[in-house]
């Protein structure tokens, strides 16, 4: 299932849609699964009144998940080193979220064959709410 | 500093996984992951969060018996900041409430899987502060967490930048 060295060259890119119509409950669902009970995203009365946003958000986590599943369709499972990213937009319920990798380098690491790729999450709107990078291991 | 145990079992996984819609059967289906490269189920890049399950004083999640700061009669089930005497005013929960997740990173260094009983050990990293042109001034502090396997050798490591802002961050 692992990407070749000799198939994948800089530039090459893969994406995904990994949310449709983000439903609150879904956020729920991600609060009981890892434990982030935060109200800013389980609780509208709290992020209304309290915090004074629109309403709940998605968990910054929720969208590296998701946009993580796009990475190991792609790369293979078990094959990620490396996988980072910085939350540049909040997420909404409503949302859509098109996940996506582009190669930015292929490099030779203890004998290890690496590609690096960017990663950027955008919403519907086109407009990110993950910038990040991965490294992954592949054939040589 | 702080150093808890994290059991991981095959629900969990299938679980997490499903909370971010990711629906590779890798996850959930042994028979399948046994045919698999990795030959097993194992866990998605970002399942370590889960550890706050397991995280005894973990902040967001609710303590049994103990007030929550979200809504239940009242908007909030503590006394907003604002409202807080300044001598008892507990800092660290104030600042939970605007604290927000602004950087997350994973450094993998073999794969998570069920029956694993993972050593989770957390230390604080940099810390720095930023005016913000969203959010008023914003103060970083990044955490580091690693995830060793019951031969001490490490599994995951996890860095965390949070932010804390001074007002709600601007939608614009």
């Amino acid at each position: 299932m692992a990407l070749h060295a000799s198939t994948l060259k800089i530039g090459d890119t893969y994406e995904e849609l990994v949310a449709e119509n983000l439903s609150r409950t879904q956020i729920v669902q991600y609060a009981g699964a890892s434990g982030d009970y935060m109200p800013l995203h389980t609780d509208e009365v709290y992020a209304r009144e309290i915090a004074g946003y629109p309403g709940v958000f998605a968990h910054g986590m929720l969208s590296m998940g998701a946009t993580g599943a796009m990475l190991t369709n792609w790369v293979g499972d078990g094959h990620l080193t490396e996988y980072s990213a910085r939350f540049t937009r909040q997420v909404w319920p409503g949302d859509d979220l098109l996940a996506k990798a582009t190669i930015t380098n292929i490099i030779q690491e203890n004998g290890e064959t690496l590609a690096e790729m960017d990663v950027l999450t955008t919403n519907q709107d086109g407009q990110s709410v993950i910038s990040g990078k991965a490294t992954a291991r592949i054939d040589a | 500093m702080a150093e808890f145990k994290f059991p991981v079992d095959a629900s969990q996984i299938m679980l997490f996984a499903r909370a971010v819609g990711d629906k590779n059967p890798i996850y959930h289906d042994s028979e399948y992951a046994s045919g698999t490269e990795v030959k097993g189920i194992v866990a998605p890049p970002t399942f370590v969060q889960a550890s706050a399950q397991y995280d005894p004083k973990f902040p967001l999640r609710p303590a049994i018996g103990q007030p929550w700061f979200g809504s239940g009669k009242e908007a909030t089930g503590t006394p907003k900041p604002k409202e807080q005497p300044k001598e008892k005013s507990e800092k660290k929960n104030s600042d939970s409430a605007r604290m927000l997740h602004a950087e997350q990173q994973y450094i993998y260094h073999k794969p998570i899987r069920p029956g694993d009983d993972l050593s989770v050990t957390t230390k604080r990293g940099n810390s720095w502060e930023k005016e913000g042109r969203r959010g008023g001034t914003m103060s970083f502090s990044e955490t580091i967490t690693e995830f060793r396997d019951s031969k001490g050798e490490l599994v995951v490591t996890a860095t965390s930048v949070g932010v804390t802002t001074g007002k709600a961050v601007s939608q614009d």
